[in-house]
């Protein structure tokens, strides 16, 4: 037997993409070193009270058990603290309202990626027009004006360093939006629209995956967001 | 020894025999999903190759078997019937037919389940939650017409059954004591049961409601859960008006959180016991493990919510949840303390049930310290659904909740073969 796949395991997080995932990683590389401060503490005050000689003498509650469950409400009540702040950060206001949108729609097996033109208004859809396969996947209604520029991709293209807010759908079942890199998951669940919003500040490619199960093509439904620069964005959207 | 018993002894024998049957399939499935990770190419005798459909059913036999019939009936139903009237000092079980009918409905629940392996289109593929549309709709995948129906009635029948039997124990505990049996002289054991037995009739019926909700969109033209406009395959669902399947999120984690202290709270009664036990002493600060025992089942009804940081709530709700998440950590650690508390010093006899209990309190501590991570709504956004989960509460549940009931088995055994382990 041989270590080497447990070595070559990644054992840290995969790369931070995003702006707001440095604050995100700094939290749960704490996290996690706290935990196992406290996991490696209590094994060893087991073993110590299993090893050593038996004692009658009567024990204070207070200094033994109550004292030490202070001190962890203490260290639980400040990592809650530190938490609130951070997902307040970047959940409890939404997106500058002047950013770039884009719609990310569920499907089973495949994510698509709405992006609204130049009038940045998404056409209506619905439900009976959508023919993937005529090249209408999410149902664009061609009789409303904002639709005509809209331009439906399978791959999620971001101009580097610009906020990006996404409004995420589902066309069937419960399907979960998540791309690790630039630290975001959300689900997409049908009849119901949700909004996350990031900034992307390294040049890349990345993996969108889905984190729900949605049915048996679950394990395949992959897409990629592509990080590029102003430039190339702005060619890539007037091909 | 009769098959059909009201004794209450026999019957905690009957769910501890259906646990075992559980246990075993369980386990044999998630090693076919282990060996099919590995290998995914494998040509199995008599089946062929793992198709994803298969792996999923598997996902979800797994996880209902594994949570429902294994976790839940041993430690709850099982040992409780075991030992529960002795505790306090009663011949028998407050309803002894209502006992004998929960453990049956359980046994008809788990057939049912266990027929879904065997109709057209195999097991439901959703996994123990269920999400619908993908439960609600036959052409969201197979094994998601007969074989959903039959997860749902499966269900049905194990609410109905773990009410029954909890309300038994509610019963039993509340009017059989015998003199002098006062709620301060009640053993940890008992209060675990009767809390448990509290959570088990309050979430089940709730479960119950949401699977009869789900069954009704499937064959009674509701749509509870269903949202209208859906595209499956290419067809409009023209059937279903405007559901919501966060509804559906909703009352399951109603029952889901709540559900992992059932199967879990007994296993702390176990392990304060045993520890005192084998280490010749008393339980410290006994009133404070009746509270903390309280403090655990009242908060696990409020923090249904971290199961669903990425499911779209209102983010204030995230930070509620993870505010009553962590506090549950609180009567936890308390309780961990209490057991090192116990052990220090204590030149304990290493034996069997000691050894299993033992290795319950390592691993819950190495089940538990995950929690707080994953109890903030910005890691969890990272972490849901990932193996960190999984693992989560694999150690919790699967690992500290079969070794206690190992600690229980080899502890109670003579009670239940006649004879000592030797
Ligand atoms: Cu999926
Ligand atoms: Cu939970």
């Amino acid at each position: 037997m041989t270590l080497t796949p447990i070595l070559a395991m990644r054992w840290w997080l995969p790369q931070d993409a995003a702006l707001h995932g440095a604050a995100l990683d700094r939290e749960m590389y704490l996290a996690l070193w706290i935990m196992t401060g406290l996991l490696a503490t209590a094994h060893l005050v087991m073993l110590v009270g299993l090893c050593i000689g038996r004692r009658e003498a009567k024990r204070s509650i207070w200094r033994l058990e109550v004292a030490p469950l202070l001190l962890l409400t203490i260290l639980f009540g400040w990592m809650t603290i530190r938490a609130e702040r951070l997902w307040a950060a970047t959940r409890y206001a939404g997106a500058d309202p002047a950013v770039m949108q884009v719609e990310v729609v569920g499907a089973q097996f495949v994510w698509y990626f709405r992006y609204p033109g130049a009038d940045a208004r998404f056409g209506k859809t619905k439900p009976e027009l959508v023919q993937p396969g005529e090249g209408n996947p999410l149902g664009i209604d061609p009789g409303d004006e904002d639709g005509r520029d809209d331009r439906v991709s399978s791959e999620l293209v971001l101009p580097i360093g610009r906020e990006v807010d996404l409004r995420i759908r589902s066309l069937d079942v419960i399907h979960g939006f998540s791309v690790p890199e630039m630290r975001v998951k959300q689900n997409a669940i049908p009849g119901q629209v949700f909004h996350i919003h990031f900034t992307p500040v390294h040049e890349g490619r990345y993996a969108v995956l889905c984190t729900q199960v949605c049915g048996l093509g679950h394990y395949r439904m992959q897409a990629a967001v592509r990080v590029v620069s102003i430039a190339e964005f702005a060619r890539w959207s007037e091909r | 020894m009769k098959i059909f018993s009201t004794h209450h002894r026999t019957i905690g024998i009957g769910y501890l025999l259906l646990a075992g049957t559980s246990v075993a399939i369980g386990t044999l499935l998630s090693l076919l999903m282990r060996v099919h990770r590995v290998w995914p190419d494998l040509n199995w005798p008599l089946w062929g190759v793992i198709k994803p459909e298969d792996y999923l059913a598997a996902v979800t036999m797994h996880g209902t078997l594994m949570v429902f019939f294994v976790l839940t009936t041993a430690p709850q139903s099982g040992f409780s019937n075991l030992v529960l009237p002795e505790q306090i000092g009663s011949r028998t079980m407050a309803l002894p037919w209502l006992n004998a009918a929960g453990l049956w409905t359980t046994v008809a629940s788990l057939l049912v389940l266990l027929s879904a392996f065997f109709v057209r289109g195999g097991g439901p593929i959703s996994g123990w939650t269920s999400y619908p549309p993908l439960s609600a709709l036959a052409e969201a995948g197979p094994g998601q017409a007969t074989g959903m129906d039959l997860w749902l009635v499966s269900i049905g029948l194990f609410c109905i059954a773990s009410t029954m039997n909890g309300a038994n124990t509610l019963v039993t505990v509340i009017r059989c004591r015998c003199k002098g049996m006062t709620w301060g002289r009640m053993p940890l054991t008992v209060w675990a049961w009767l809390t448990a037995a509290l959570l088990t009739v309050i979430v089940f019926s709730v479960l119950f409601a949401a699977a009869l909700m789900l069954l009704c969109d499937w064959h009674a033209g509701t749509s509870f859960f269903v949202p209208a406009g859906g595209v499956i395959n290419g067809v409009v669902d023209t059937q279903h008006g405007d559901g919501s399947p966060l509804l559906w999120l909703h009352l399951f984690w109603f029952f889901g959180h709540p559900e992992v202290y059932i199967a879990i709270l007994p296993g702390m009664g176990m392990t304060s016991m045993l520890l005192a036990n084998f280490c010749r002493r008393g339980i410290p600060a006994y009133r404070w493990m009746i509270t903390t025992t309280l403090l655990i089942g009242l908060l696990g009804l409020s923090v249904w919510g971290h199961h669903m940081f990425v499911a779209g709530l209102n983010p204030w709700a995230g930070t509620v949840f993870q505010l009553t998440t962590i506090a549950i950590a609180i009567p936890s650690t308390a309780k961990v303390l209490n057991w090192l508390m116990t052990l220090w010093g204590s030149r304990p006899t290493y034996s069997t049930p000691m050894l299993w209990s033992l290795g319950f309190v390592s691993l819950f501590i190495a089940g538990g310290v995950t929690g707080p991570v994953l109890a903030q709504p910005a890691l969890d956004a990272y972490l849901h659904n990932t193996f960190f989960v999984v693992a989560h509460f694999h150690l919790v549940m699967a690992m500290a909740g079969v070794f206690s009931i190992f600690a229980g088995l080899t502890y109670w055994f003579p009670l239940i073969a006649g004879r000592r382990l030797d």
